[in-house]
């Protein structure tokens, strides 16, 4: 009526609709539901029925698009650093400091391509590595895991590594207790919802805010549903140094444990569990392994020291008495645990990370895994959608044809033939360690495999023998300041003479972009074509669709033109490769709109939908399973019930089973091991991650006390509550409109940290005040909200800030950005894995306009 | 005559900042004649998210309180306005984007601060209810279709059935003292409004403390009890709702298994946590 067409996109905070008018985006919404669009399931719970809202719900990111779409951020054009010349002097200790000059694509192109063929002729394979990022924008065609591998394999690069940043805990430490390597050691998500309302008694959120997390990707489907459980009375727990947004809503009991000390926590109620009785006996005699040894540590016969409430105290801040109050109803009410929004959580990606998810799952060891009402998960997963109906995930690979590094081989290649193609290069770089890599010319790093639990002792070293060291880096995104631990540490790496070539692809000017010698400005989604499955993780979040309300397929239109001179990247990728002959075998000849083709005819949409009117509407939404009988059973039923494994995920492969296939678990025993049988073996005398789950305090945590004299503030580096990391901060957003995401001081927005304002007063800082956070990393400039939420000694700020930018100021180097990351410990959490942990300890002050004068 | 109105659940609100993005995304760099120019790309948004700390332990409280214009039924801001303010027959006021172009002393007329000044355009702005979207066929306001919580209802109902659902629900409107009648109603205002008292009960035997649970807690104030509340399992309690002045008040503790405890309190704040 008003003119508009309306298109559709998805993004990693839920699908909309985009109304388009005269080639301009005019709003963005929800997805509402129409009477065409499959009915909703209905769990039916204690007398009463609950079917979701007709909507796809959505995260605040998704809702501050537009605003990116027009940033004064993008890059619009291809942009060389103005004192850097190809053929002459580079002047590469200028990066990051120099202006850019704009160059013609021809050019730009060229530079890139020559700069490809003349590290091939002149170091040999290897000597250049690409690194993205762990996300990107949504699309099975675009994705970081579809065309850019595609292009990179047929080229032969140096991977630069992940490492399972969401999981640390559960990889390197958990999934021996119990396998679920696929998983990277969480637990599966199916019928947890159901579980839970019809059968728990009470709701254990562990390290979990999935009103702010949304799990992952998953809007602000699982609000809804969290309302229905404190609509039927039952009681949750919050379990958190701050006082989050899941708490605040959900009400019931605030327990704020100091960061990181929650294995001692976990320890003392499972020590009231021991002394009392109160454990499932019966399934830790049939269903587990090990415990009598883990029973004896609690009670101290070890080591002399009961791991009693009392013990607990002085370490977590947790009085002895709410302890036992917790032990004792948990263990009497049939309990749902939620460690991080659905799995994940903070809590493991510090430095007693491992300790702690160790301790999740052996908690639920305790208390009988998988009979009904006890579970893990509660409302944020587990929703009973048919999980038949194929579409591959982004994870699944995509166009790439990468068999080894994406889920593709187990998914999506079969049903898409496409060009296959291989990485030749097997040298890598751990992801944390690049700069060491550059810097020092040589690193170490372990393995992200999720084939096997053993894949992870595998050490392996950079520079490989017959390969080149790096010479050229293809930056893909530019997050790594916000997102990487200790990140200052990438300053000196771009500056390092060996790196001779740095290129760029990204869309906005920011972060990293501005380290690169060429700039290639990459369009948003809604300037290309793409197609993608809302929230459909796939490869090791398979299924993570669980957890919305109504499965959701998308076309990603294209619904306005290129802005600037800025291409998709896929398009990038094919002038390159036009410009080294290769550019018919990336694309087989297809135009993006094509792979969606290919994409959707490779799924079971054709049976349902035509293109023609999946391509108008925009949207499918798979009919959930027809009948009751027909939803998946409670995730672990079957192992507590001990019959084969019913639940419909790849995982683990049937070459992990020690006995007989789906029987039992991936472990050696096939059991929960209260002490890994894998950890035995491997690392039998580990001081960091011993086989016996002992409290090993944080190695940068109160009891370290010559720093704690210097920087007495633990900091929790959280995830953003409105941004998606990086993606959506910054950029002249919408998002900096709101106070608690970034505050204007001046007119410059800058970066939000909470503090106690008890912690505030004894050190001068008002509401809103500029402050200097820092440590012997480096420091920050941010506004500080003073709230209770966060217990005294803790500073809470979210990690990911996409703005850096550093100023000397009289207190040295600043960065008023917002980097929390560049104050964080880039120590692993433990030797002999590659676990990112990003404890720390900081100080605050107040800040001095005064304080700006450079010296 | 059915007119709009808008109800707005304060302890429904997760401060997702969904309704505000919305709000955003509506009016940055579009242009609705008639019904609202142009915002720019920095604006003040038009649905402010107000927050509430109450507390300051673990018995704490945070509540968010959506706040927008209320398309008073008598605007302040029309005072004076010449015409530039349009009270409309559905309820709905409009700041005419014609008329009151340069009209800055527009903004300090509202008492409840819901005019933006849009420099830019030289625009006083207020959140316009979607009227425009409204008029070409939505059934709700962006605020509502993209709150994941369900923290707004718009309602289109004649004024008596407004009055009554206001007085069946407990509806109340933000600062009736300012009067202006505003359409704009909320649930579970005490949140942001109202004192409260918490509490945690522990017993000590033998050394050892534990929490109290099932121990009865009064509160008097002039000897008179005002409120009752029973320690859960970790022997907290709360009294919630009480006004918002300081207050002197007397708990009394009691549990068959203990002697009766009796404590003075104060609600010098919002929220006031007592150890026993
Ligand atoms: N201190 C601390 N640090 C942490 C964490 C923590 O809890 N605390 N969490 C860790 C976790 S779990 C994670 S997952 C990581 C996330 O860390 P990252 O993955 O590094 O962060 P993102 O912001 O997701 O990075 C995405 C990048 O891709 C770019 N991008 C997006 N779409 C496109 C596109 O279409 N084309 C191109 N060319 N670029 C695109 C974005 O602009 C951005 O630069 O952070 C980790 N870091
Ligand atoms: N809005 C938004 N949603 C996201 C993301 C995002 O960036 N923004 N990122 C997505 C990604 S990639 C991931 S991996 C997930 C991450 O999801 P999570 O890992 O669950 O998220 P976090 O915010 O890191 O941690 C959750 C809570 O743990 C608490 N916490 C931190 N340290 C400790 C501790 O030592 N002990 C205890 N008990 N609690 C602690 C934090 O205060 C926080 O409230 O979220 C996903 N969802
Ligand atoms: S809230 Fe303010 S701007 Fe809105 S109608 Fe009332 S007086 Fe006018
Ligand atoms: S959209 Fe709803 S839940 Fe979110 S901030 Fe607004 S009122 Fe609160
Ligand atoms: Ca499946
Ligand atoms: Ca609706
Ligand atoms: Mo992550």
């Amino acid at each position: 009526a008003d003119g508009t067409t309306r298109h559709t996109t998805n993004t990693n905070g839920g699908p909309l609709f985009v109304y388009v008018k005269d080639g301009r985006i005019v709003r963005t919404t929800p997805i509402d539901l129409d009477a065409d669009d499959a009915a909703s399931w209905t769990i039916r719970a204690r007398g009463r029925s609950f079917t979701p809202r007709r909507q796809a719900t959505v995260s605040a990111h998704a809702l501050s698009l537009k605003s990116l779409v027009y940033s004064e951020r993008r890059l619009l054009y291809p942009m060389k650093r103005v004192d850097f010349d190809v053929h002459g002097e580079r002047n590469i200790a200028n990066r990051g400091i120099s202006e850019y000059v704009r160059i013609s694509w021809d050019e730009a192109l060229d530079i890139v391509s020559g700069e490809i063929k003349r590290m091939k002729r002149q170091y040999g394979p290897g000597a250049m590595a690409i690194y993205q990022s762990s996300h990107h924008s949504w699309g099975n065609v675009g994705y970081y895991l579809s065309s850019l591998p595609r292009f990179g394999n047929l080229i032969g690069f140096t991977r630069v590594h992940p490492n399972p940043d969401s999981w640390e805990g559960w990889y390197w430490g958990a999934m021996h207790h119990f396998g679920n390597s696929l998983r990277v050691g969480l637990p599966g998500p199916y019928g947890i919802a159901e579980d839970c309302l019809q059968h728990a008694e009470l709701v254990v959120y562990w390290s979990s805010d999935p009103e702010k997390t949304a799990g992952a990707y998953a809007g602000s489907e699982g609000t809804e549903r969290r309302l229905w459980s404190k609509d039927l009375g039952i009681p949750s727990v919050h379990i958190d140094p701050v006082f989050n947004a899941t708490a605040q809503l959900m009400g019931g009991k605030w327990i704020a444990p100091r960061p990181a000390t929650d294995p001692a926590l976990a320890q003392a109620i499972m020590y009231v569990w021991v002394d009392e009785g109160l454990y499932d006996k019966e399934y830790v005699r049939t269903r587990t392994t090990g415990f009598d040894q883990w029973r004896d540590h609690l009670l101290g016969k070890d080591d002399g020291i009961p791991k009693t409430p009392e013990w607990q105290e002085p370490e977590t801040g947790v009085p002895a008495a709410t302890v036992r109050a917790l032990a004792r109803l948990w263990a009497t009410r049939k309990t749902h645990l939620v460690p991080g929004g659905a799995g994940l959580g903070g809590a493991g990606r510090n430095a007693t990370g491992a300790q702690w998810a160790r301790a999740m799952i052996m908690m639920m060891a305790m208390q009988g895994w998988g009979k009904p009402g006890i579970n893990l998960g509660a409302m944020q997963f587990g929703t009973p959608l048919d999980f038949s109906f194929y579409f591959p995930g982004y994870a699944d690979g995509g166009i790439s044809g990468e068999l080894n590094w994406t889920a593709s081989a187990l998914h999506n290649y079969v049903r898409m033939p496409h060009v296959l193609t291989a990485n030749p290069v097997k040298q890598m770089v751990p992801r944390q360690r690049f700069p060491e890599a550059i810097v020092n010319g040589h690193c170490e790093g372990h393995l992200w495999d999720g084939m096997t639990l053993e894949a992870q002792f595998a050490p392996y070293t950079y520079p490989m023998p017959g390969y080149s060291r790096i010479h050229m880096l293809y930056r893909y995104g530019g997050s790594s300041f916000g997102t990487i631990a200790r990140s200052g540490r990438f300053v000196e790496a771009y500056r390092h003479p060996s790196l001779e070539f740095v290129v760029n692809q990204s869309i906005w000017f920011e972060g990293e972009a501005k380290f690169a010698d060429v700039i290639l400005p990459a369009c948003t989604q809604l300037e290309r074509w793409d197609i993608g499955e809302w929230a459909g993780a796939g490869g090791y979040a398979h299924d993570a669709q669980a957890q919305l309300n109504h499965r959701m397929l998308v076309m990603q239109h294209k619904c306005i033109e290129p802005l600037g001179e800025s291409k998709s990247d896929y398009q990038i990728f094919l002038e390159i490769l036009n410009r080294m002959g290769l550019g018919a075998v990336f694309s087989e000849g297809c135009s993006e709109l094509d792979w969606c083709k290919r994409v959707f005819d490779s799924s079971d949409l054709p049976k349902h939908i035509s293109w023609k009117k999946f391509l108008e509407k925009g949207y499918y939404v798979v009919p959930p399973a027809a009948s009751e009988a027909l939803r998946e059973p409670p995730y672990f039923r079957w192992y507590a019930e001990g019959r084969k494994k019913d639940a419909p995920e790849p995982s683990p492969l049937p070459s992990q089973y020690a006995e007989e296939f789906g029987e039992g678990l991936q472990t050696p025993s096939g059991k929960i091991e209260f002490v890994p049988t894998t950890l035995q073996r491997h690392c039998p005398d580990s001081e960091e991650r011993p086989p016996l789950n002992r409290y090993i305090p944080s190695w940068e945590g109160l009891q370290t006390k010559e720093l704690v004299a210097r920087f007495p503030l633990q900091m929790v580096s959280s995830h953003s509550r409105y941004s998606f990391h990086t993606h959506h901060d910054g950029k002249d957003g919408f998002l900096n409109a709101l106070a608690e995401h970034r505050v204007r001081v001046d007119g410059y927005p800058y970066w939000i940290i909470n503090l106690n304002p008890d912690d505030a007063r004894r050190r001068g800082i008002g509401q809103h005040d500029l402050v200097r956070l820092y440590n012997d990393r480096g420091a920050v400039l941010c506004v500080a909200d003073l709230l209770p939420t966060v217990r005294p000694g803790v500073i809470k700020g979210y990690e990911s800030s996409a703005e850096v930018d550093f100023i000397q100021t009289a207190k040295g180097m600043v960065d008023r950005g917002g980097c929390l990351n560049l104050l964080t410990s880039d120590r692993r959490m433990m030797k002999g894995t590659e676990a990112m942990a990003t404890s720390c300890l900081v100080e605050v002050e107040r800040w001095d306009v005064a304080d700006f004068a450079a010296v | 005559m059915k007119k709009w109105n808008l109800i707005v659940d304060v302890a429904q609100c997760n401060n997702c900042a969904n309704c505000t993005l919305a709000a955003l995304d509506e009016h940055v760099g579009n242009d609705f004649p008639g019904y609202a120019g142009p915002q720019a790309k920095d604006a003040q948004p038009l649905i402010e998210i107000r927050r509430h700390v109450r507390g300051a332990d673990e018995h704490m409280d945070m509540a968010y309180m959506p706040a927008m214009c209320n398309h008073c039924d008598q605007p302040h801001c029309a005072e004076g306005a010449e015409g530039a303010v349009v009270k409309r027959a559905d309820g709905i006021v409009l700041i005419d984007p014609f008329k009151a172009k340069g009209r800055r002393d527009l903004v300090d007329k509202c008492p409840h601060g819901a005019i933006q000044w849009n420099e830019e355009q030289q625009l006083p702005q207020i959140w316009i209810f979607d009227a425009h979207l409204l008029d070409a066929g939505w059934t709700e306001p962006r605020c509502q279709q993209a709150c994941p919580s369900g923290a707004y209802r718009a309602l289109k109902v004649s004024d008596e059935d407004m009055r009554a659902l206001a007085r069946d629900e407990g509806l109340q409107v933000s600062r009736p003292e300012l009067g202006g009648a505003p359409r704009v109603y909320y649930k579970n205002l005490h949140r942001m409004n109202r004192r409260y008292v918490a509490g945690s009960v522990v017993k000590r035997e033998d050394g050892t403390l534990d929490c109290l649970q099932g121990c009865h807690v009064t509160l008097l104030r002039d000897g008179t009890p005002v409120a009752q509340a029973t320690t859960d399992w970790f022997g907290d309690f709360k009294v919630d709702a009480l006004p918002d002045e300081p207050l002197s008040y007397t708990l009394v503790f009691e549990h068959p298994g203990f002697e009766t405890v009796r404590m003075a309190v104060r609600t010098d704040a919002a929220g006031n946590s007592v150890e026993v």
